[in-house]
């Protein structure tokens, strides 16, 4: 359901990675017409990189709708780079891409 | 108008509800992930308290206009064997914003956050087991005229 980007660009031995989730981040504090919009939020993601795991972060509900992470990895051309993400609501999403 | 957010928040909370039944999201589970988060803010922020300045870098809007949307940056690429890369948020209601442990990548991470108010932001990098951090203070204002 949920939209992911993944960029990832080599250039001289390193691997920028551009990422742009679509997700919604509802913090469970924020509220419309006196009602609270209940949380949803990205808690867990990890990034592989030839399915060797790179990056595992912990992320919080402070981080921005439809939260942009740009990361960097070491690697070439052709590399392949996935990105896999949790919720708080159980929902995964995940994207591979390959390094250009 | 009513109706309306009543269907909307109806379907909402019995997706929920077939979630739980189906037994994909033990409430008990998502508890223990928030608590869990809640530690690992407060170990953070004690972390921070005691952790002295790093060399690297940490990018930051001196005022952001839209609280909302704030965009920062840490670049440690200088350093070797970054661990982790933490930010934290003093003024937040759970001051941790984002940590990301790090095995084998570059000590670089950029990322959009939200921020309640103005506030000091403590960006933490830890690296060959010792914790530095680099701090700044990001005005918000809320009607965008600078104030």
């Amino acid at each position: 359901m949920a939209k992911i980007k993944l960029r990832p660009k080599a250039r001289k031995g390193i691997i920028s990675v551009k990422a742009l989730i679509k997700h919604p981040m509802e913090t469970g504090l924020r509220k419309v017409r006196g009602k609270l919009v209940p949380a949803h939020h990205i808690q867990h993601m990890v990034v592989s990189h030839n399915n060797n795991v790179v990056i595992d972060a912990d992320i919080g509900s402070a981080v921005s709708r439809d939260p942009y992470f740009k990361f960097k990895v070491p690697g070439k051309k052709g590399d392949m780079i996935e990105l896999k993400y949790k919720d708080n609501l159980g929902k995964t999403g995940s994207k591979t891409a390959k390094s250009k | 108008m009513e109706r309306r957010l009543f269907l909307k928040s109806a379907m909402v909370a019995s997706s929920v509800a077939t979630a739980i039944g189906a037994g994909l999201l033990t409430p008990s589970a998502v508890f223990a992930q928030k608590a869990k988060f809640k530690t690992l803010s407060d170990t953070t922020k004690s972390n921070a308290a005691s952790a002295s300045t790093g060399s690297f870098k940490f990018k930051a809007p001196q005022i952001a206009e839209n609280g909302a949307v704030v965009p920062m940056e840490v670049d440690a690429s200088k350093i070797d064997n970054v661990s982790n890369i933490s930010l934290l948020v003093h003024n937040n209601q759970t001051p941790l914003a984002a940590s990301f442990n790090l095995s084998g990548a570059i000590g670089f991470v950029s990322v959009r956050v939200k921020m309640a108010q103005t506030s000091k932001i403590d960006a933490l990098v830890s690296a060959n087991g010792s914790i530095t951090k680099v701090s700044k203070e990001v005005k918000v204002t809320i009607g965008g005229c600078g104030g």
